[in-house]
C-alpha cells in the first residue's frame, strides 16, 4: 500500500514537473494521471496494491473537495452583490452542460444493433 | 475567561481541530446521504461545506486558520486525481469504441456551459470581472483559475464558482439525468465530469466504476478543450 501511494505521488510529481518545464495548460495531477495510464497500458495490468489504494482514495473523493469548498466564505462579498445573476447562470449553465453532454453521448453511443454503449 | 473557554480558544487554533471537525462532518454528512436514499439535497459535499461554513462564520474563525488543519485533506486531491487512471484503464476499450460520441458530447457540453454563463451574466448586467471569472467554471479549479486570470478575472472568485458549480452538478445532476431518462452509465459519467469536474466525478464514482471513469475522462478532456478555446474569447470579453 505504501509503495502504491509512493507511486501515485511520484506520478503527480512527474506531472507537476513536466507541466512547468513544458508550460502545458494542464494541472500537474491531470498529467500525472495520463502518465500512470500510460504505465498501466504498457504493463498491461493494474498491480493489486495500486488497485486497492486507488479505490480507497477514490471512495472518499468528495471529502477531498470539502476544504476548498469552505473557501466560499472568503468570497461572500462579491457574491452577495450579484447573487441573482450568479444563481441563474450557475443553475442554467450547469444543467445545460449536463443535459447536452449526456443526451448527445447516449444518442451517438447507442447504435442501431442494440449494442450497449 | 473560564478554563473551559481557554481550552476552547487553544483548541480552535490547532490544526488537529479543523482536521477532526472536517472528517467528523463528512462522516455525518455521508450517513445522512445514505439514510436519505441518495437525495440531491443530501449530497455529502454540499452538506459538509454548508455545515462547516456556518460553523466558521458563527465562531468567527478565519478560513486561513481552518485551512491549516484542513490542508492535510486538501493535499490528497493530487494523488486521488492520479488514481483516476485506474478506473480509466479498465474502461479504455469502451472509450476507444465510443470516441466520436465522447468528442461530440464533450464539445457540446463545454461550449454550452461557457456560452450560457456569459449570456446569462450579461443579461443580468454583470461586469467584465464576473464574466471573466465565471466563464471557465465547469473546468477543474487549477485550470479555471489560470484561465480566469488570463481573461482578466479574479482567480479566487473563479475557484469559488468552480466549487459551487461542482456541488450543484454533483447534487442535482443525477436527478436531472434521471428526469431526462439518460440511464447509460457512461453518458451520465461523461456529463457529470464535463459539467461538474472533480466533484461531479466523486458523485459519479458512487454510481459505478464505469460512471466514475467516464467522469474523470470528461473532467480531464474539458480542462484541455476549454484551455484551448477560452483564451481566444479574451478579446471578445474585454471588448
Amino acid at each position: 500500500m505504501l509503495a502504491a501511494l509512493a507511486g501515485l505521488f511520484a506520478c503527480q510529481l512527474a506531472g507537476e514537473f513536466l507541466v512547468r518545464a513544458l508550460g502545458l495548460p494542464l494541472p500537474g495531477p491531470v498529467l500525472g494521471l495520463l502518465l500512470l495510464l500510460l504505465f498501466l497500458v504498457l504493463r498491461g495490468s493494474v498491480p493489486k496494491s495500486l488497485e486497492v489504494t486507488a479505490n480507497g482514495l477514490l471512495r472518499h473523493l468528495g471529502l477531498l473537495f470539502v476544504p476548498a469548498g469552505v473557501g466560499v466564505i472568503t468570497q461572500l462579498e462579491p457574491i452577495a452583490g450579484a447573487w441573482p445573476g450568479l444563481l441563474v447562470a450557475l443553475v442554467v449553465s450547469t444543467g445545460l452542460a449536463l443535459a447536452g453532454t449526456g443526451w448527445l453521448y447516449a444518442r451517438m453511443a447507442h447504435r442501431p444493433k442494440g449494442r450497449k454503449a | 475567561m473560564t478554563p473551559l473557554q481557554e481550552i476552547w480558544v487553544y483548541l480552535a487554533e490547532r490544526p488537529l481541530f479543523a482536521l477532526t471537525l472536517t472528517l467528523a462532518t463528512w462522516l455525518g454528512a455521508q450517513w445522512i446521504f445514505e439514510r436519505s436514499g441518495g437525495r440531491a439535497w443530501a449530497n455529502p459535499v454540499l452538506l459538509s461545506v454548508l455545515v462547516l461554513s456556518v460553523f466558521l462564520l458563527a465562531s468567527r474563525t478565519e478560513y486561513a486558520t481552518y485551512f491549516e488543519g484542513a490542508q492535510f485533506i486538501h493535499f490528497l486531491l493530487g494523488p486521488a486525481t492520479v488514481a483516476l487512471a485506474i478506473p480509466l484503464y479498465h474502461q479504455l476499450g469502451r472509450i476507444r469504441r465510443n470516441a466520436p460520441a465522447i468528442a461530440a458530447g464533450l464539445a457540446t457540453g463545454s461550449l454550452l456551459a461557457v456560452a450560457s454563463t456569459l449570456i446569462l451574466l450579461a443579461l443580468f448586467g454583470a461586469g467584465p470581472l464576473l464574466l471573466a471569472s465565471l466563464a471557465p467554471k465547469s473546468v477543474t479549479s487549477p485550470v479555471a483559475m489560470a484561465l480566469a486570470e488570463q481573461l482578466g478575472g479574479s482567480p479566487p472568485l473563479a475557484a469559488v464558482h468552480v466549487i459551487l458549480t461542482g456541488i450543484l452538478g454533483a447534487s442535482f445532476g443525477p436527478w436531472l439525468l434521471d428526469r431526462l431518462r439518460i440511464a447509460d452509465e457512461a453518458a451520465r459519467g461523461l456529463a457529470l465530469g464535463v459539467a461538474a469536474h472533480g466533484i461531479g466525478t466523486a458523485r459519479a464514482l458512487r454510481e459505478s466504476a464505469r460512471c466514475g471513469a467516464f467522469a474523470g475522462l470528461g473532467m480531464g478532456l474539458n480542462a484541455l478543450l476549454t484551455a484551448a478555446y477560452l483564451p481566444l474569447l479574451g478579446g471578445l470579453l474585454s471588448g
